[in-house]
């Protein structure tokens, strides 16, 4: 390879970005901290404003970072090994959410192939049923825990199955707005990217609907009751806002989009949050097999 | 003889008018830094820093148990010490220590002239003093510090933890995050910035070795956080995870933590493989004994390390099958290991060996990281385990490759590299005074360890019975010479950034790679254009 190909990776000057991002994720853990530790406290509350002007300059950084990226991007500053370093680092991210998630498909596996079965008897734990809990009946859901805790489950048909429609139609959708960009027909592109953002934004409406539902008092589904209410809202839940980080993205994509920003073969932010929009899309099927159909 | 070199640089930098050749003075250099020298400078220092504030807990720990009864702590201080003892050591001293060098070195190694991705590597730095700010900062809380141990066991992190909970939690998800964004990083840099005819079978093993850590780190760093998450959630929102009231499972959190856990201690001794990888064949003067075979050892060693996770929890009563399953699988472990040892000691066979301090450093990982394998092994095996478990033969086993391993390759390369960093040969006698200090005082603290489990000593109580106490009156004595051992280390360092004799390009005459074709002190900026590799 000639060295004409390597001689311009572009390494930036100083940049105060990064140390404003620490301070905001510093003032982000610390106001949640204080905020979670103290919530049954409230005279004590101070932490929900630090949590709050955390994210606040958070932003600010991200605006701020990416502007700097953009403008370095629009003044062909970068080359093509740097637009590598962009695909293979935001493809790593991808990767560590996806084990992020992991985590919890893995109580939520756990629970329902071991724990809950083991508090029945099952395996070698006929004693810890009968003196622990000898009333108690394994069941997934589990609609009664061995302490007694009563709750309904969340059925597939309905919100989830038209949410599951939703989200399936919005990666294509995605996909078309990406096939526009490469073909250069603008109009097209943000007909198919807006359509993205707005099933995005139905869809995370349908999950607050479903929220309602379950927290209503015909289901009494809370976060508290029990191994079902865990798992189903911290998996729905991480997934949705997920879905709400994967939306912003596309918006200001869509926002870009609308500036004249990206041509049909250097737009790699528009990607990047498209792939995105295609993992958390992949979540949910996932989500939406294990969690609500079986 | 090195103004070629440092012609060549100047030349191309006035070519490339994006380089900003100048550096920033004072504080802003160090925090707006995009420089993987700087960065890599601080990650350094920072991870004496802990290195010293873990240490002096220890020492704490080990006053406590000079002798039998309570004397200066309280129990529950006592608990608080040895979790943040572990938790600042792992993720504070260790980890950043070998990010600290992964900055330094591997840009130069592999060609390129910077990280892949060098404000993000300024970020996953600085927030990492913000997080053990958040850790330490329980110490003034009226609850304490996290009390639970390191590993954090529900239900001890959650029903029965104190107020500092959440902040512990909010901690190690920025220390967390801080590790991903440094791994992706490296990653990035190793796949995308080596010089043309850089073929991934010609990269230096240190490469090679924090290639594959990086893979980890991005594989399990987020399961930490999906566990703290379920802590955090069990402990402060009902949830019951590790609560069979509720369908969970307490035994659950040992499963989530360790498929974490376990990994993470290969994390903590790949880098260490790969620094020792470049030492011995320096000052054996001949080229690593079976390069490939090392590449498909580390990959072994790191695939396996996601099937063994359970050989912490062969006491939880985990059925027959899983016991056999992760005994097996953790005895696999050893022959890749073996493979390493092997290698090492082929290297140094028939070589012309010379034994300047990091070579010594080296040496002495060699054998005393063997003792930590061969313990490891014998804690592999279950039926023997239920003996060991929860003992002192652990701490001792998991110190001896966590301290005489880990530590000793990180002491090893920076004497291998400070001349390197500054520019400056370090004072020799002060090194030799540092690793033979360190070496007795090591075996005298660790050593007697494995009898003291043996015999079943507890680990993790503040208090023992009679017959442990002379083993533990030694074992303390040697952990204050350590530790005061290590202050040598900072006067020599201090010492050596100040001044000295000047450092050739290349001080040890075996040594091998790119690093080496530049002048000492490194230019603020290497390799602005790629060198070429034959």
């Amino acid at each position: 390879m000639t060295t004409k190909e390597y001689e311009s990776y572009y390494v930036p000057a100083q940049s105060k970005w990064p140390i404003i991002g620490a301070i905001a994720l510093f003032l982000i853990a610390v106001g949640a901290a204080n905020y979670v530790a103290n919530l049954n406290n409230p005279e004590n509350a101070g932490g929900g404003w630090v949590l709050l002007a955390g994210i606040a300059l958070i932003i600010y950084m991200i605006f701020g970072w990416f502007n700097n990226v953009i403008t370095e991007s629009m003044s062909g500053k970068y080359s093509h090994q740097m637009d590598n370093s962009f695909r293979q680092g935001m493809s790593w991210f991808i990767f560590s959410e996806v084990m992020f998630f992991a985590a919890f498909f893995g109580a939520l596996l756990y629970a329902r192939t071991f724990s809950v079965p083991w508090l029945d008897g099952a395996g070698n734990n006929a004693a810890t049923a009968a003196i622990l809990w000898p009333d108690f009946t394994a069941t997934w859901p589990l609609i009664k825990t061995p302490g007694g805790t009563e709750t309904t489950a969340m059925g597939w048909y309905g919100l989830p199955l038209i949410n599951t429609i939703l989200l399936l139609t919005s990666s294509i959708t995605a996909h078309f707005a990406h096939v526009s960009l490469e073909q250069n027909k603008r109009g097209l592109l943000k007909f198919w990217l807006g359509l993205t953002v707005v099933l995005g934004v139905v869809f995370l409406f349908c999950q607050g609907l479903e929220y309602a539902h379950g927290y209503a008092d015909e289901m009494k589904l809370y976060l508290d009751s029990g191994i079902y209410g865990n798992t189903f809202y911290l998996l729905t839940g991480f997934h949705g806002m997920h879905v709400t980080l994967g939306t912003i993205m596309l918006l200001v994509m869509l926002i870009r989009v609308f500036k004249g920003h990206f041509t049909p073969k250097n737009h790699f932010a528009f990607e990047a949050a498209s792939w995105y929009w295609h993992f958390v899309d992949v979540v949910w099927v996932i989500l939406f097999v294990f969690v609500y159909i079986i | 003889m090195t103004t070629d070199v440092i012609d060549d640089q100047s030349e191309h930098d006035s070519h490339d008018g994006e380089h900003h050749d100048h550096k920033m003075t004072g504080l802003k250099r160090w925090l707006y830094t995009t420089n993987h020298k700087d960065i890599g400078s601080m990650y350094l220092w920072f991870s004496f820093i802990m290195f010293l504030t873990g240490g002096v807990m220890a020492l704490v720990i080990r006053a406590e148990l000079f002798q039998p009864g309570l004397q200066i702590v309280e129990p529950d201080f006592f608990n608080q010490m040895t979790t943040v003892h572990g938790l600042i050591m792992v993720f504070g001293a260790i980890m950043p220590a070998f990010t600290g060098l992964a900055n330094w070195m591997i840009p130069m190694m592999v060609g390129a002239p910077d990280m892949a991705l060098p404000r993000l590597n300024n970020w996953s730095f600085w927030i990492l003093p913000f997080a053990f700010a958040i850790l330490l900062s329980s110490f003034f809380m009226e609850s304490g510090a996290p009390n639970f141990g390191w590993t954090f066991y529900a239900p001890l992190s959650t029903t029965y933890s104190n107020g500092s909970t959440a902040f512990f939690v909010f901690a190690v998800h920025i220390m967390g995050i801080s590790s991903i964004m440094g791994a992706i990083n490296i990653v990035v840099t190793i796949m995308n910035m080596r010089a043309p005819g850089m073929t991934y079978m010609k990269m230096p093993l240190f490469v090679w070795t924090f290639f594959i850590t990086a893979y980890l780190l991005i594989a399990v760093m987020p399961v930490l956080a999906g566990t703290v998450t379920m802590v955090l959630t069990d402990t402060y929102f009902g949830t019951s995870f590790f609560d069979a009231a509720g369908g969970g499972d307490p035994v659950m959190f040992q499963h989530i933590f360790w498929f974490f856990g376990h990994p993470e201690v290969y994390i903590m001794i790949l880098p260490a493989f790969g620094i020792v990888s470049t030492t011995i064949p320096a000052f054996s003067r001949k080229p690593l004994f079976g390069y490939t075979s090392m590449v498909y050892a580390t990959a072994s060693i790191a695939f396996l390390s996601f099937i063994v996770w359970a050989h912490h929890m062969f006491t939880t009563g985990m059925p027959l099958f899983g016991e056999l399953f992760f005994m097996y699988c953790t005895m696999l472990i050893a022959v890749p290991t073996g493979v390493k040892v092997f290698n090492w000691a082929a290297t140094m066979w028939r070589g012309s060996l010379s034994f300047e301090t990091p070579m010594l450093f080296s040496i002495a990982f060699v054998i005393l990281f063997t003792i930590g394998g061969f313990s490891g092994l014998m804690l592999a095996m279950t039926p023997v385990d239920f003996q060991y478990h929860d003992t002192y033969f652990v701490v001792a086993h998991f110190h001896y490759v966590l301290v005489t391993g880990s530590l000793f390759s990180i002491f090893a390369g920076a004497y291998y590299w400070l001349p390197k960093w500054t520019g400056y040969m370090y004072n020799d006698t002060l090194s030799k005074w540092h690793f033979w200090c360190s070496l007795i005082s090591v075996n005298l603290l660790f050593f007697p360890m494995h009898f003291l489990g043996l015999a079943g000593m507890p680990r993790r109580i503040p208090d023992y019975a009679l017959q442990f106490a002379d083993f533990n009156k030694w074992v303390s004595i040697g952990g204050f010479a350590f530790g005061i051992s290590q202050l040598i280390f900072l006067v020599l360092v201090i010492k050596c950034i100040k001044g000295g004799e000047k450092a050739p390009m290349k001080p040890w005459d075996g040594a091998e790679g790119l690093e080496w074709t530049v002048p000492s002190p490194a230019p603020y900026h290497t390799f602005t254009t790629p060198p070429k590799i034959d």
